[in-house]
Protein backbone atom coordinates (compact mmCIF):
# COMPACT_ATOMS: atom_id res chain seq x y z
CA UNK A 1 0.00 0.00 0.00
CA UNK A 2 1.24 3.32 -0.93
CA UNK A 3 1.24 6.00 2.28
CA UNK A 4 -0.07 9.56 1.13
CA UNK A 5 1.14 12.01 3.56
CA UNK A 6 -1.91 15.04 3.41
CA UNK A 7 -0.48 17.98 1.92
CA UNK A 8 -0.93 20.26 4.57
CA UNK A 9 -2.69 19.54 7.90
CA UNK A 10 -6.44 19.77 8.48
CA UNK A 11 -8.42 21.03 11.64
CA UNK A 12 -12.31 20.68 12.62
CA UNK A 13 -12.73 24.26 14.51
CA UNK A 14 -16.38 24.39 14.96
CA UNK A 15 -19.38 21.94 14.95
CA UNK A 16 -23.45 21.60 14.82
CA UNK A 17 -25.73 19.17 15.02
CA UNK A 18 -29.96 19.31 14.71
CA UNK A 19 -31.71 17.73 17.35
CA UNK A 20 -32.56 13.85 15.59
CA UNK A 21 -35.89 12.55 15.86
CA UNK A 22 -39.18 12.60 13.98
CA UNK A 23 -40.37 15.84 12.77
CA UNK A 24 -43.40 16.47 10.61
CA UNK A 25 -42.96 20.20 10.48
CA UNK A 26 -39.10 20.09 9.63
CA UNK A 27 -37.66 20.06 5.97
CA UNK A 28 -33.96 19.07 5.52
CA UNK A 29 -33.34 22.50 5.00
CA UNK A 30 -34.47 23.54 8.01
CA UNK A 31 -32.57 20.90 9.92
CA UNK A 32 -29.63 21.95 8.05
CA UNK A 33 -29.85 25.39 8.98
CA UNK A 34 -30.87 24.41 12.80
CA UNK A 35 -27.43 22.44 12.78
CA UNK A 36 -25.37 25.65 10.80
CA UNK A 37 -26.62 27.62 13.87
CA UNK A 38 -25.26 26.00 16.02
CA UNK A 39 -21.89 25.46 14.49
CA UNK A 40 -21.65 29.32 14.37
CA UNK A 41 -21.93 29.27 17.91
CA UNK A 42 -19.25 26.52 18.42
CA UNK A 43 -16.17 28.25 17.06
CA UNK A 44 -14.63 29.45 20.39
CA UNK A 45 -13.08 32.96 18.75
CA UNK A 46 -15.73 33.50 16.70
CA UNK A 47 -16.35 33.05 12.95
CA UNK A 48 -16.94 35.23 9.71
CA UNK A 49 -19.77 32.80 7.49
CA UNK A 50 -18.24 34.69 4.40
CA UNK A 51 -14.84 33.48 5.20
CA UNK A 52 -16.41 30.14 3.68
CA UNK A 53 -15.02 28.83 0.84
CA UNK A 54 -16.95 25.88 -0.30
CA UNK A 55 -19.74 23.43 1.15
CA UNK A 56 -19.45 19.30 0.92
CA UNK A 57 -23.17 18.13 1.48
CA UNK A 58 -23.91 14.25 2.40
CA UNK A 59 -27.12 13.55 1.43
CA UNK A 60 -28.17 10.10 0.06
CA UNK A 61 -31.47 10.83 -1.04
CA UNK A 62 -33.00 13.85 -0.89
CA UNK A 63 -34.91 12.97 -3.95
CA UNK A 64 -36.62 9.99 -3.04
CA UNK A 65 -37.51 11.03 0.09
CA UNK A 66 -38.65 15.03 -0.19
CA UNK A 67 -38.79 15.21 -3.99
CA UNK A 68 -36.14 17.40 -3.93
CA UNK A 69 -33.11 16.99 -5.73
CA UNK A 70 -30.05 19.36 -6.22
CA UNK A 71 -29.65 19.85 -2.61
CA UNK A 72 -26.12 21.31 -1.97
CA UNK A 73 -26.66 24.77 -3.68
CA UNK A 74 -30.12 24.67 -1.68
CA UNK A 75 -28.82 23.90 1.53
CA UNK A 76 -25.56 26.81 0.60
CA UNK A 77 -28.70 28.70 0.38
CA UNK A 78 -30.67 28.02 2.97
CA UNK A 79 -27.67 29.48 5.31
CA UNK A 80 -27.19 32.79 3.58
CA UNK A 81 -24.01 31.22 1.26
CA UNK A 82 -25.90 30.89 -1.98
CA UNK A 83 -22.62 31.62 -3.96
CA UNK A 84 -20.25 29.57 -2.77
CA UNK A 85 -19.35 26.32 -4.41
CA UNK A 86 -21.23 23.50 -3.19
CA UNK A 87 -21.52 19.78 -4.12
CA UNK A 88 -23.45 16.95 -2.94
CA UNK A 89 -22.09 13.59 -2.09
CA UNK A 90 -23.66 10.71 -2.50
CA UNK A 91 -22.74 7.03 -1.20
CA UNK A 92 -25.30 5.78 0.72
CA UNK A 93 -25.26 5.91 4.58
CA UNK A 94 -21.86 6.69 3.84
CA UNK A 95 -22.49 10.12 2.53
CA UNK A 96 -21.42 11.86 5.07
CA UNK A 97 -18.05 10.80 5.89
CA UNK A 98 -17.13 10.93 2.02
CA UNK A 99 -18.50 14.50 2.61
CA UNK A 100 -16.25 14.88 4.82
CA UNK A 101 -13.56 13.41 3.43
CA UNK A 102 -14.05 15.64 -0.15
CA UNK A 103 -13.77 18.66 2.20
CA UNK A 104 -10.61 17.31 4.13
CA UNK A 105 -9.47 16.53 0.68
CA UNK A 106 -9.92 20.31 -0.75
CA UNK A 107 -8.44 21.77 2.29
CA UNK A 108 -4.98 19.20 2.27
CA UNK A 109 -4.56 20.35 -1.14
CA UNK A 110 -4.65 23.60 -1.01
CA UNK A 111 -7.63 24.21 -2.82
CA UNK A 112 -9.76 25.95 0.16
CA UNK A 113 -8.64 27.61 3.27
CA UNK A 114 -12.06 26.92 5.11
CA UNK A 115 -14.91 24.82 4.16
CA UNK A 116 -18.50 23.50 5.42
CA UNK A 117 -18.58 20.06 5.47
CA UNK A 118 -22.58 19.24 6.39
CA UNK A 119 -24.65 16.25 6.03
CA UNK A 120 -28.84 16.28 5.96
CA UNK A 121 -31.20 13.41 5.35
CA UNK A 122 -35.34 13.53 5.76
CA UNK A 123 -36.75 10.19 6.27
CA UNK A 124 -39.70 10.39 8.50
CA UNK A 125 -42.29 11.83 5.95
CA UNK A 126 -42.30 8.89 3.65
CA UNK A 127 -44.17 5.77 5.41
CA UNK A 128 -42.19 3.00 6.63
CA UNK A 129 -42.33 0.67 3.36
CA UNK A 130 -41.16 3.26 1.15
CA UNK A 131 -38.71 4.11 3.44
CA UNK A 132 -37.47 0.65 3.18
CA UNK A 133 -37.85 0.71 -0.67
CA UNK A 134 -35.98 4.18 -0.66
CA UNK A 135 -32.87 2.44 1.77
CA UNK A 136 -32.87 -0.75 -0.53
CA UNK A 137 -32.11 1.41 -3.72
CA UNK A 138 -28.63 2.11 -2.13
CA UNK A 139 -28.08 -2.40 -2.49
CA UNK A 140 -27.70 -4.05 -5.60
CA UNK A 141 -30.88 -3.90 -6.87
CA UNK A 142 -30.70 -5.95 -9.67
CA UNK A 143 -29.89 -9.12 -7.94
CA UNK A 144 -30.36 -8.65 -4.05
CA UNK A 145 -32.98 -6.92 -4.31
CA UNK A 146 -35.02 -9.30 -6.36
CA UNK A 147 -33.87 -12.11 -3.73
CA UNK A 148 -36.21 -9.94 -1.05
CA UNK A 149 -33.58 -8.54 0.82
CA UNK A 150 -33.78 -5.52 2.82
CA UNK A 151 -31.02 -4.05 4.55
CA UNK A 152 -32.42 -5.00 7.87
CA UNK A 153 -32.02 -8.60 5.92
CA UNK A 154 -28.87 -8.51 4.38
CA UNK A 155 -27.34 -7.26 7.67
CA UNK A 156 -29.26 -10.31 9.34
CA UNK A 157 -27.76 -12.55 6.88
CA UNK A 158 -24.22 -11.09 8.03
CA UNK A 159 -25.34 -12.20 11.16
CA UNK A 160 -26.18 -15.60 10.35
CA UNK A 161 -22.63 -16.11 8.61
CA UNK A 162 -20.97 -14.56 12.33
CA UNK A 163 -22.75 -16.10 14.73
CA UNK A 164 -22.36 -19.65 12.52
CA UNK A 165 -18.47 -18.72 12.33
CA UNK A 166 -17.61 -17.74 16.30
CA UNK A 167 -20.79 -19.07 17.63
CA UNK A 168 -22.36 -15.95 19.08
CA UNK A 169 -26.02 -16.12 19.84
CA UNK A 170 -28.53 -12.93 19.22
CA UNK A 171 -28.76 -12.29 23.15
CA UNK A 172 -24.97 -10.72 22.85
CA UNK A 173 -26.15 -8.31 19.77
CA UNK A 174 -28.43 -7.00 23.05
CA UNK A 175 -25.88 -5.97 24.86
CA UNK A 176 -24.88 -3.79 21.91
CA UNK A 177 -28.26 -1.88 22.39
CA UNK A 178 -28.26 -1.74 25.51
CA UNK A 179 -25.07 -0.27 25.70
CA UNK A 180 -25.59 2.01 23.01
CA UNK A 181 -28.97 3.31 24.33
CA UNK A 182 -27.57 4.14 27.53
CA UNK A 183 -24.78 6.67 26.15
CA UNK A 184 -27.73 8.00 24.28
CA UNK A 185 -29.97 8.43 27.09
CA UNK A 186 -26.88 10.92 28.07
CA UNK A 187 -27.18 12.59 24.61
CA UNK A 188 -29.99 15.92 24.35
CA UNK A 189 -29.79 15.61 20.37
CA UNK A 190 -30.56 11.85 20.22
CA UNK A 191 -33.73 10.34 19.55
CA UNK A 192 -34.08 8.27 21.65
CA UNK A 193 -33.14 9.57 24.72
CA UNK A 194 -34.18 6.71 27.25
CA UNK A 195 -32.29 3.52 28.49
CA UNK A 196 -34.02 0.10 27.59
CA UNK A 197 -34.71 -0.31 31.14
CA UNK A 198 -36.45 2.78 31.55
CA UNK A 199 -38.17 2.15 28.17
CA UNK A 200 -39.31 -0.94 29.81
CA UNK A 201 -40.78 0.35 32.78
CA UNK A 202 -42.18 3.09 31.11
CA UNK A 203 -44.28 0.12 29.14
CA UNK A 204 -45.20 -1.55 32.43
CA UNK A 205 -46.50 2.53 33.67
CA UNK A 206 -48.44 2.95 30.97
CA UNK A 207 -50.38 -0.35 30.61
CA UNK A 208 -51.10 -0.19 34.24
CA UNK A 209 -52.21 4.02 33.76
CA UNK A 210 -54.10 2.39 31.36
CA UNK A 211 -56.07 -0.57 33.02
CA UNK A 212 -54.42 -3.52 30.51
CA UNK A 213 -52.77 -6.53 31.69
CA UNK A 214 -49.22 -5.47 33.27
CA UNK A 215 -46.27 -7.08 31.37
CA UNK A 216 -44.30 -9.47 33.82
CA UNK A 217 -40.72 -9.24 32.22
CA UNK A 218 -38.31 -9.67 34.88
CA UNK A 219 -35.16 -7.56 33.31
CA UNK A 220 -34.19 -5.80 30.13
CA UNK A 221 -32.90 -9.04 28.39
CA UNK A 222 -36.39 -10.50 29.12
CA UNK A 223 -38.04 -7.76 27.36
CA UNK A 224 -35.26 -8.10 24.57
CA UNK A 225 -36.42 -11.38 23.82
CA UNK A 226 -40.08 -10.57 23.98
CA UNK A 227 -41.79 -11.05 20.30
CA UNK A 228 -44.44 -8.42 21.36
CA UNK A 229 -42.09 -5.96 22.86
CA UNK A 230 -39.23 -6.59 20.73
CA UNK A 231 -40.95 -7.69 17.18
CA UNK A 232 -38.81 -9.51 14.41
CA UNK A 233 -37.97 -7.60 11.55
CA UNK A 234 -35.28 -10.17 9.67
CA UNK A 235 -34.40 -12.79 12.23
CA UNK A 236 -31.86 -12.84 14.10
CA UNK A 237 -32.43 -8.88 14.19
CA UNK A 238 -34.98 -7.81 16.02
CA UNK A 239 -36.36 -3.97 16.18
CA UNK A 240 -33.74 -3.08 18.99
CA UNK A 241 -31.17 -4.40 17.32
CA UNK A 242 -32.30 -2.09 14.07
CA UNK A 243 -31.28 1.72 14.01
CA UNK A 244 -34.57 4.50 13.65
CA UNK A 245 -35.95 6.38 10.37
CA UNK A 246 -34.46 9.70 11.41
CA UNK A 247 -34.46 12.97 10.44
CA UNK A 248 -31.37 15.32 10.95
CA UNK A 249 -28.77 17.18 9.88
CA UNK A 250 -25.30 17.66 11.56
CA UNK A 251 -22.42 20.38 10.24
CA UNK A 252 -18.70 20.84 10.51
CA UNK A 253 -16.29 23.77 9.86
CA UNK A 254 -12.70 22.31 8.28
CA UNK A 255 -9.86 24.66 7.90
CA UNK A 256 -6.05 24.81 7.05
CA UNK A 257 -4.02 23.52 10.51
CA UNK A 258 -2.13 26.48 9.99
CA UNK A 259 -4.83 29.05 10.50
CA UNK A 260 -7.01 27.01 12.83
CA UNK A 261 -5.60 29.13 15.88
CA UNK A 262 -7.39 32.19 14.32
CA UNK A 263 -10.61 30.16 15.28
CA UNK A 264 -9.84 28.67 18.61
CA UNK A 265 -7.19 27.50 20.83
CA UNK A 266 -8.19 23.48 21.19
CA UNK A 267 -8.62 22.56 17.10
CA UNK A 268 -9.44 19.01 16.85
CA UNK A 269 -7.06 17.44 14.07
CA UNK A 270 -7.87 14.81 11.20
CA UNK A 271 -4.41 13.01 10.96
CA UNK A 272 -5.87 10.51 8.15
CA UNK A 273 -7.94 9.35 6.00
CA UNK A 274 -9.06 6.21 4.61
CA UNK A 275 -11.92 5.11 1.69
CA UNK A 276 -12.39 1.97 0.20
CA UNK A 277 -15.30 -0.16 -1.67
CA UNK A 278 -16.50 -3.79 -2.48
CA UNK A 279 -18.80 -5.79 -4.46
CA UNK A 280 -22.30 -6.59 -2.76
CA UNK A 281 -22.31 -8.94 0.05
CA UNK A 282 -22.85 -12.22 -2.06
CA UNK A 283 -19.55 -10.93 -4.42
CA UNK A 284 -17.54 -11.51 -1.26
CA UNK A 285 -15.12 -14.19 0.11
CA UNK A 286 -15.76 -13.27 3.58
CA UNK A 287 -19.12 -12.08 5.03
CA UNK A 288 -18.01 -11.93 8.48
CA UNK A 289 -16.38 -8.90 8.36
CA UNK A 290 -16.04 -5.37 5.90
CA UNK A 291 -13.11 -5.70 3.55
CA UNK A 292 -14.04 -1.58 2.90
CA UNK A 293 -13.64 -1.14 6.24
CA UNK A 294 -10.41 -2.91 6.68
CA UNK A 295 -8.87 -1.60 3.70
CA UNK A 296 -10.08 1.98 4.93
CA UNK A 297 -8.73 1.63 8.19
CA UNK A 298 -5.51 0.15 7.04
CA UNK A 299 -5.22 3.48 5.00
CA UNK A 300 -6.04 5.85 7.88
CA UNK A 301 -3.87 4.24 10.10
CA UNK A 302 -1.16 4.62 7.74
CA UNK A 303 -1.42 8.07 6.78
CA UNK A 304 -1.78 9.04 10.44
CA UNK A 305 0.78 7.00 11.59
CA UNK A 306 -0.98 4.84 14.43
CA UNK A 307 -2.23 2.13 15.08
CA UNK A 308 -5.48 0.63 16.33
CA UNK A 309 -4.06 0.07 19.76
CA UNK A 310 -3.45 4.11 19.78
CA UNK A 311 -6.99 4.76 19.39
CA UNK A 312 -8.76 6.02 22.66
CA UNK A 313 -12.55 6.15 21.35
CA UNK A 314 -14.10 5.39 18.39
CA UNK A 315 -17.72 6.76 16.49
CA UNK A 316 -19.02 3.15 14.53
CA UNK A 317 -21.50 3.00 12.10
CA UNK A 318 -23.98 1.04 13.88
CA UNK A 319 -27.17 0.43 11.81
CA UNK A 320 -27.73 -2.56 12.94
CA UNK A 321 -25.85 -4.32 16.36
CA UNK A 322 -23.97 -6.61 14.56
CA UNK A 323 -22.23 -3.63 12.30
CA UNK A 324 -21.06 -2.30 15.45
CA UNK A 325 -20.07 -5.83 16.64
CA UNK A 326 -17.53 -6.05 13.12
CA UNK A 327 -16.65 -2.98 12.85
CA UNK A 328 -14.73 -3.11 16.83
CA UNK A 329 -12.86 -5.71 14.83
CA UNK A 330 -12.56 -4.40 11.31
CA UNK A 331 -10.52 -1.20 13.27
CA UNK A 332 -8.22 -3.71 14.56
CA UNK A 333 -9.84 -3.01 18.45
CA UNK A 334 -10.71 -6.81 18.62
CA UNK A 335 -9.82 -9.80 16.80
CA UNK A 336 -11.95 -10.98 14.27
CA UNK A 337 -14.96 -13.35 16.45
CA UNK A 338 -14.43 -11.58 19.83
CA UNK A 339 -15.93 -8.18 19.28
CA UNK A 340 -19.27 -9.44 20.51
CA UNK A 341 -17.53 -10.93 23.71
CA UNK A 342 -16.22 -7.09 24.24
CA UNK A 343 -19.28 -5.75 23.93
CA UNK A 344 -20.55 -7.90 26.57
CA UNK A 345 -17.48 -7.46 28.85
CA UNK A 346 -18.31 -3.83 28.86
CA UNK A 347 -14.57 -3.06 27.18
CA UNK A 348 -17.25 -0.62 24.61
CA UNK A 349 -18.84 0.86 27.62
CA UNK A 350 -17.80 4.48 28.69
CA UNK A 351 -16.44 3.13 31.38
CA UNK A 352 -14.48 0.31 29.36
CA UNK A 353 -10.92 0.33 28.00
CA UNK A 354 -12.32 1.05 24.25
CA UNK A 355 -15.42 3.24 24.36
CA UNK A 356 -17.64 2.81 21.73
CA UNK A 357 -20.28 5.13 20.05
CA UNK A 358 -20.45 7.19 23.15
CA UNK A 359 -22.96 9.25 21.55
CA UNK A 360 -25.95 6.46 21.56
CA UNK A 361 -24.50 5.94 18.11
CA UNK A 362 -26.94 5.43 14.72
CA UNK A 363 -28.58 2.95 16.61
CA UNK A 364 -29.54 5.49 19.97
CA UNK A 365 -28.87 9.11 18.47
CA UNK A 366 -30.82 8.27 15.40
CA UNK A 367 -29.35 7.81 11.59
CA UNK A 368 -30.55 10.29 9.28
CA UNK A 369 -28.33 8.10 6.85
CA UNK A 370 -26.95 11.25 4.66
CA UNK A 371 -25.65 12.89 8.38
CA UNK A 372 -24.70 9.96 10.01
CA UNK A 373 -21.04 10.00 9.14
CA UNK A 374 -20.65 13.90 9.53
CA UNK A 375 -22.74 13.75 13.58
CA UNK A 376 -19.68 11.18 14.43
CA UNK A 377 -17.58 14.05 13.85
CA UNK A 378 -19.99 15.95 16.07
CA UNK A 379 -19.40 13.63 18.47
CA UNK A 380 -15.14 13.12 18.38
CA UNK A 381 -14.98 17.23 18.32
CA UNK A 382 -17.34 16.97 22.06
CA UNK A 383 -15.50 14.21 23.52
CA UNK A 384 -12.24 15.52 22.72
CA UNK A 385 -12.55 19.17 23.90
CA UNK A 386 -14.19 17.69 26.83
CA UNK A 387 -17.32 18.98 25.85
CA UNK A 388 -19.67 15.88 26.28
CA UNK A 389 -21.67 16.88 29.61
CA UNK A 390 -22.52 13.52 31.45
CA UNK A 391 -21.19 11.55 28.58
CA UNK A 392 -18.22 13.17 28.81
CA UNK A 393 -14.98 10.08 29.23
CA UNK A 394 -12.87 10.32 32.13
CA UNK A 395 -9.33 11.12 31.07
CA UNK A 396 -7.96 12.70 28.13
CA UNK A 397 -8.69 11.71 24.25
CA UNK A 398 -5.92 12.32 22.32
CA UNK A 399 -6.75 10.04 19.25
CA UNK A 400 -10.03 8.91 18.32
CA UNK A 401 -11.52 7.50 15.29
CA UNK A 402 -14.84 7.61 12.82
CA UNK A 403 -16.08 4.76 10.87
CA UNK A 404 -18.56 5.31 8.25
CA UNK A 405 -20.10 2.89 6.37
CA UNK A 406 -22.46 2.63 2.89
CA UNK A 407 -24.87 -0.57 1.97
CA UNK A 408 -23.13 -3.49 3.47
CA UNK A 409 -20.13 -1.92 2.98
CA UNK A 410 -19.79 -1.44 -0.85
CA UNK A 411 -18.31 1.82 0.65
CA UNK A 412 -16.38 2.40 4.43
CA UNK A 413 -14.79 5.35 5.26
CA UNK A 414 -12.56 5.91 8.24
CA UNK A 415 -10.76 9.20 9.56
CA UNK A 416 -8.30 9.53 12.27
CA UNK A 417 -8.30 12.56 14.65
CA UNK A 418 -5.99 13.95 16.99
CA UNK A 419 -6.13 16.47 20.10
CA UNK A 420 -2.99 18.21 20.79
CA UNK A 421 -2.07 20.27 23.85
CA UNK B 1 -18.75 -29.65 -16.21
CA UNK B 2 -19.89 -26.52 -17.14
CA UNK B 3 -21.78 -26.01 -20.53
CA UNK B 4 -21.12 -23.37 -22.74
CA UNK B 5 -24.52 -21.44 -23.66
CA UNK B 6 -22.36 -19.76 -26.53
CA UNK B 7 -20.80 -23.26 -27.74
CA UNK B 8 -24.58 -25.07 -27.40
CA UNK B 9 -26.64 -22.56 -29.14
CA UNK B 10 -25.11 -20.20 -31.53
CA UNK B 11 -27.91 -17.98 -31.56
CA UNK B 12 -27.08 -16.59 -27.88
CA UNK B 13 -23.58 -15.55 -28.54
CA UNK B 14 -24.74 -12.30 -29.27
CA UNK B 15 -27.27 -12.53 -25.99
CA UNK B 16 -25.62 -9.23 -24.64
CA UNK B 17 -23.84 -9.62 -20.98
CA UNK B 18 -26.38 -7.19 -19.72
CA UNK B 19 -28.78 -8.12 -17.11
CA UNK B 20 -31.61 -7.97 -19.34
CA UNK B 21 -29.42 -11.03 -21.00
CA UNK B 22 -29.21 -12.83 -17.19
CA UNK B 23 -33.54 -12.63 -17.17
CA UNK B 24 -34.23 -13.31 -20.45
CA UNK B 25 -32.20 -16.61 -19.45
CA UNK B 26 -33.64 -16.61 -16.09
CA UNK B 27 -37.46 -16.71 -17.53
CA UNK B 28 -36.19 -19.53 -19.78
CA UNK B 29 -35.44 -21.40 -16.31
CA UNK B 30 -31.69 -21.21 -16.73
CA UNK B 31 -29.12 -20.18 -13.97
CA UNK B 32 -26.22 -18.46 -16.46
CA UNK B 33 -23.30 -16.71 -15.54
CA UNK B 34 -20.16 -15.53 -17.35
CA UNK B 35 -16.78 -16.86 -18.29
CA UNK B 36 -13.61 -15.02 -19.08
CA UNK B 37 -12.45 -16.96 -21.71
CA UNK B 38 -9.28 -15.32 -21.12
CA UNK B 39 -8.11 -16.73 -17.72
CA UNK B 40 -11.11 -18.59 -17.04
CA UNK B 41 -12.56 -17.19 -13.98
CA UNK B 42 -16.35 -17.69 -13.48
CA UNK B 43 -18.82 -14.61 -12.50
CA UNK B 44 -22.51 -14.71 -10.76
CA UNK B 45 -23.63 -11.87 -11.71
CA UNK B 46 -22.69 -11.98 -14.89
CA UNK B 47 -19.67 -9.40 -15.97
CA UNK B 48 -18.71 -7.60 -18.93
CA UNK B 49 -15.41 -7.04 -18.03
CA UNK B 50 -13.28 -9.19 -15.84
CA UNK B 51 -12.14 -8.07 -12.62
CA UNK B 52 -8.89 -10.80 -12.51
CA UNK B 53 -7.56 -10.07 -16.16
CA UNK B 54 -9.12 -7.02 -17.41
CA UNK B 55 -10.55 -9.14 -20.39
CA UNK B 56 -13.65 -8.16 -22.33
CA UNK B 57 -13.89 -11.38 -23.75
CA UNK B 58 -16.40 -13.35 -21.54
CA UNK B 59 -19.16 -15.63 -22.58
CA UNK B 60 -22.28 -16.90 -21.16
CA UNK B 61 -22.39 -20.09 -19.42
CA UNK B 62 -24.89 -22.52 -17.66
CA UNK B 63 -24.27 -23.10 -13.48
CA UNK B 64 -25.87 -26.59 -12.26
CA UNK B 65 -27.45 -25.07 -10.32
CA UNK B 66 -25.90 -26.58 -6.51
CA UNK B 67 -24.60 -25.23 -3.85
CA UNK B 68 -24.77 -24.42 -0.06
CA UNK B 69 -26.75 -21.55 2.48
CA UNK B 70 -23.72 -19.42 3.50
CA UNK B 71 -26.10 -16.40 4.60
CA UNK B 72 -29.69 -15.97 5.33
CA UNK B 73 -32.51 -14.33 6.97
CA UNK B 74 -35.94 -14.70 7.51
CA UNK B 75 -37.62 -11.65 7.12
CA UNK B 76 -40.64 -10.24 8.95
CA UNK B 77 -40.86 -6.57 7.80
CA UNK B 78 -40.23 -6.98 3.74
CA UNK B 79 -40.17 -4.23 0.72
CA UNK B 80 -43.45 -3.02 -0.73
CA UNK B 81 -43.13 -5.99 -3.89
CA UNK B 82 -42.82 -8.67 -1.03
CA UNK B 83 -45.46 -7.31 0.78
CA UNK B 84 -47.89 -7.17 -2.20
CA UNK B 85 -47.57 -11.20 -2.60
CA UNK B 86 -48.64 -11.16 0.73
CA UNK B 87 -45.63 -11.59 2.75
CA UNK B 88 -46.03 -9.72 6.68
CA UNK B 89 -45.07 -10.46 10.18
CA UNK B 90 -47.44 -13.54 10.08
CA UNK B 91 -45.88 -14.81 6.82
CA UNK B 92 -42.20 -13.92 6.95
CA UNK B 93 -40.01 -15.54 4.06
CA UNK B 94 -36.59 -16.32 3.59
CA UNK B 95 -33.61 -14.90 1.67
CA UNK B 96 -30.07 -16.17 1.50
CA UNK B 97 -26.38 -15.94 0.05
CA UNK B 98 -26.02 -19.12 -2.10
CA UNK B 99 -22.45 -20.41 -2.46
CA UNK B 100 -22.45 -21.92 -5.76
CA UNK B 101 -20.58 -25.37 -6.25
CA UNK B 102 -18.12 -24.04 -9.30
CA UNK B 103 -17.03 -21.19 -6.63
CA UNK B 104 -19.22 -17.82 -7.45
CA UNK B 105 -22.10 -16.91 -4.66
CA UNK B 106 -25.18 -15.13 -5.75
CA UNK B 107 -27.98 -13.28 -3.38
CA UNK B 108 -31.51 -15.34 -3.81
CA UNK B 109 -34.81 -16.42 -2.40
CA UNK B 110 -34.41 -20.12 -0.14
CA UNK B 111 -37.83 -21.81 -0.86
CA UNK B 112 -39.12 -24.96 0.71
CA UNK B 113 -38.10 -24.08 4.47
CA UNK B 114 -40.19 -22.74 7.45
CA UNK B 115 -39.35 -19.25 7.62
CA UNK B 116 -41.22 -19.14 11.05
CA UNK B 117 -38.38 -21.65 12.22
CA UNK B 118 -35.30 -19.96 11.29
CA UNK B 119 -32.58 -22.05 12.80
CA UNK B 120 -28.25 -21.13 12.79
CA UNK B 121 -27.89 -24.79 11.59
CA UNK B 122 -29.36 -24.32 8.40
CA UNK B 123 -25.80 -22.58 6.99
CA UNK B 124 -24.21 -25.59 4.99
CA UNK B 125 -27.62 -26.62 3.82
CA UNK B 126 -27.57 -28.03 0.09
CA UNK B 127 -29.09 -26.51 -2.13
CA UNK B 128 -30.80 -26.76 -5.59
CA UNK B 129 -31.98 -24.08 -7.75
CA UNK B 130 -35.98 -23.36 -8.68
CA UNK B 131 -37.78 -20.91 -10.08
CA UNK B 132 -40.53 -18.96 -9.11
CA UNK B 133 -43.06 -17.36 -12.01
CA UNK B 134 -45.11 -14.78 -12.06
CA UNK B 135 -47.44 -13.86 -14.11
CA UNK B 136 -48.06 -14.72 -17.74
CA UNK B 137 -47.12 -13.56 -21.67
CA UNK B 138 -44.88 -10.20 -21.56
CA UNK B 139 -45.47 -9.97 -17.67
CA UNK B 140 -43.80 -13.16 -16.47
CA UNK B 141 -41.31 -12.38 -14.16
CA UNK B 142 -39.10 -14.74 -12.92
CA UNK B 143 -37.37 -14.81 -9.37
CA UNK B 144 -34.22 -16.77 -8.45
CA UNK B 145 -34.88 -19.14 -5.28
CA UNK B 146 -33.56 -22.40 -4.16
CA UNK B 147 -34.35 -25.14 -1.80
CA UNK B 148 -33.13 -28.32 -0.10
CA UNK B 149 -31.72 -30.61 -2.38
CA UNK B 150 -33.38 -33.58 -0.20
CA UNK B 151 -36.79 -31.74 -0.34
Amino acid sequence: MTVRKLGRGVAVVGVGISKFGAFTDKTSRDLFVEAYLELRTTVDKGMEPAAIEALYLGNFSSDLFEGQGHTAPIMADAVGLPQIPAMRVEDACASGGIALRQGVMAVASGMHDVVLVGGVERMTRLPTAQVTDTLGAAADVLYEIPAGFTFPGLYAAIATAYMHKYGMAPEHLMNVALKNHENGALNPKAQFGVTIPDWMQGRITAAQRKGKPVPTWADPMEFLHDDAANPMVAWPLRLFDCSPVTDGAACLLLVDAERAHEYTDNPVYIIGSGHASDAPLHGRADMTTLGAARSAAAAAYAQSGVSAADIRMAEVHDCFTIAEVIATEDLGFFAPGTGFKAAEDGVTARDGARPINTSGGLKAKGHPVGASGVAQVVEVFKQMRREAGPRQLQGDVPLAVTHNVGATGSTCVVHVYERRD
Amino acid sequence: MIKSLSDSQGEMQRRPLTAAGFDEYLAEHKLAGTRCTACGALYLPPRAICPTCQSSALEWVELAGRGTLAAFTSIFVGPSAMVAQGFDRKNPYVSGVVALEEGPAISARIVGVDANQPEIAWIGTSLVVTFLDKGEGDAKQTTLAFQPADA
